[in-house]
């Protein structure tokens, strides 16, 4: 009968445990690409800045809205992750 | 040691009958108030042609918001100049709303909770997913302005089977638009909101600082984010194709 209740305990704290676990993964695996993505998105706006300096207001501009792209894709595993951890 | 509480969904102030007021609900309605009262003040004395500091602050931002719409839409900036105004100031101030002092921490007690009474007005999933049909709403009403019924035929072209499929697939990305906008807005200000309420919680002297700057520069790049994407869309609706 103890032995039981100490089973069922010990898989309670590995349940909480692992769960937390899975929050963290979702948002570390679901940064990479968008890390990537924004890193190269900037770079490319950057080298046709210094190639061409005059456009670089909007290349400026073009570049603000392919970054909120990119960095939407992270705030939604974020979400998830949220959700994981306090639903 | 007292507990970190943090709810994804706003919590409600008061119910009437089925419907509960949230907290986010309450934030919106004073930035919608505000708005109103500022627009209306504003109004008025520039009719009188009077130049107070007040007037001139408001033509500022209201002319570099202009500038902003005109670098996009050459040529359509005064029709559409109206639309991402409004969308621009009110997620401005609905997210820099949950920065202010006294947002989160003067609440009710409820059996033992604390529910707080302000919350970022965009901090709820319900307001941005409002915001972002509106604002696809308009994009639709926009195309149709500018192009007729013929805007819609974007949707449904029946002439070969490639451009069927392609046609299901613009319809099926004007939806995800929808959970795009909602998404960005909400992801952003309730990560901010989270962030500074586990910061506080860890180590409430000075270290909040930076965070708080972080959240109204983060704040301020969503708003325009949004206003700017719906001007694309927006823009790419009305030029015809062909």
């Amino acid at each position: 009968m103890a032995a039981e209740i100490a089973a069922e305990a010990a898989n309670q704290a590995i349940q909480v445990a692992s769960s937390n676990v899975i929050a963290g993964l979702t948002i570390a695996i679901g940064g990479i690409g968008p890390a990537i993505a924004i890193g190269l998105i900037v770079s490319k706006a950057l080298e046709s800045i210094g190639r061409n300096p005059e456009a670089s207001s909007k290349i400026q501009t073009v570049m603000i809205l392919g970054v909120a792209f990119a960095e939407a894709i992270a705030i939604y595993s974020l979400v998830v992750a949220l959700i994981l951890k306090f639903v | 040691m007292t507990e970190l509480h943090i709810s994804i969904s706003a919590q409600p102030i008061f119910t009437l009958g089925g419907f509960e007021f949230t907290n986010s609900m309450l934030v919106s309605l004073i930035v919608s108030f505000i708005l109103i009262l500022v627009g209306y003040r504003f109004s008025k004395l520039i009719k009188r042609r009077k130049k107070t500091g007040f007037v001139l602050f408001i033509q500022t931002i209201l002319e570099s918001l202009y500038e902003f719409v005109s670098s996009i839409t050459p040529h359509q900036a005064g029709k559409f100049f109206p639309l991402i105004a409004s969308i621009f100031l009110f997620v401005l101030l609905s997210n820099w709303a949950g920065l202010l002092p006294g947002a989160e921490t003067i609440g009710l007690l409820k059996d033992g909770y604390h529910i707080p009474l302000f919350r970022g007005g965009t901090a709820d999933l319900n307001s941005t997913l409002g915001i972002a049909l509106f604002a696809v709403f308009m994009i639709q009403v926009e195309g149709y302005r500018s192009l007729g019924a013929k805007y819609f035929k974007k949707f449904f072209d029946l002439s070969n089977p490639m451009n069927l499929f392609v046609s299901f697939l613009e319809l099926i990305s004007e939806i995800s638009k929808i959970m795009s906008f909602a998404f960005r807005l909400f992801g952003n200000i309730f990560a901010g909101e989270v962030l500074l309420a586990v910061i506080a919680f860890l180590f409430p002297l000075f270290l909040p600082l930076p965070f708080i700057g972080m959240e109204i520069f983060v704040g301020f790049i969503q708003a325009l984010v949004f206003a700017t994407l719906t001007l694309v869309f927006i823009n790419i609706a009305t030029t015809s194709h062909h």
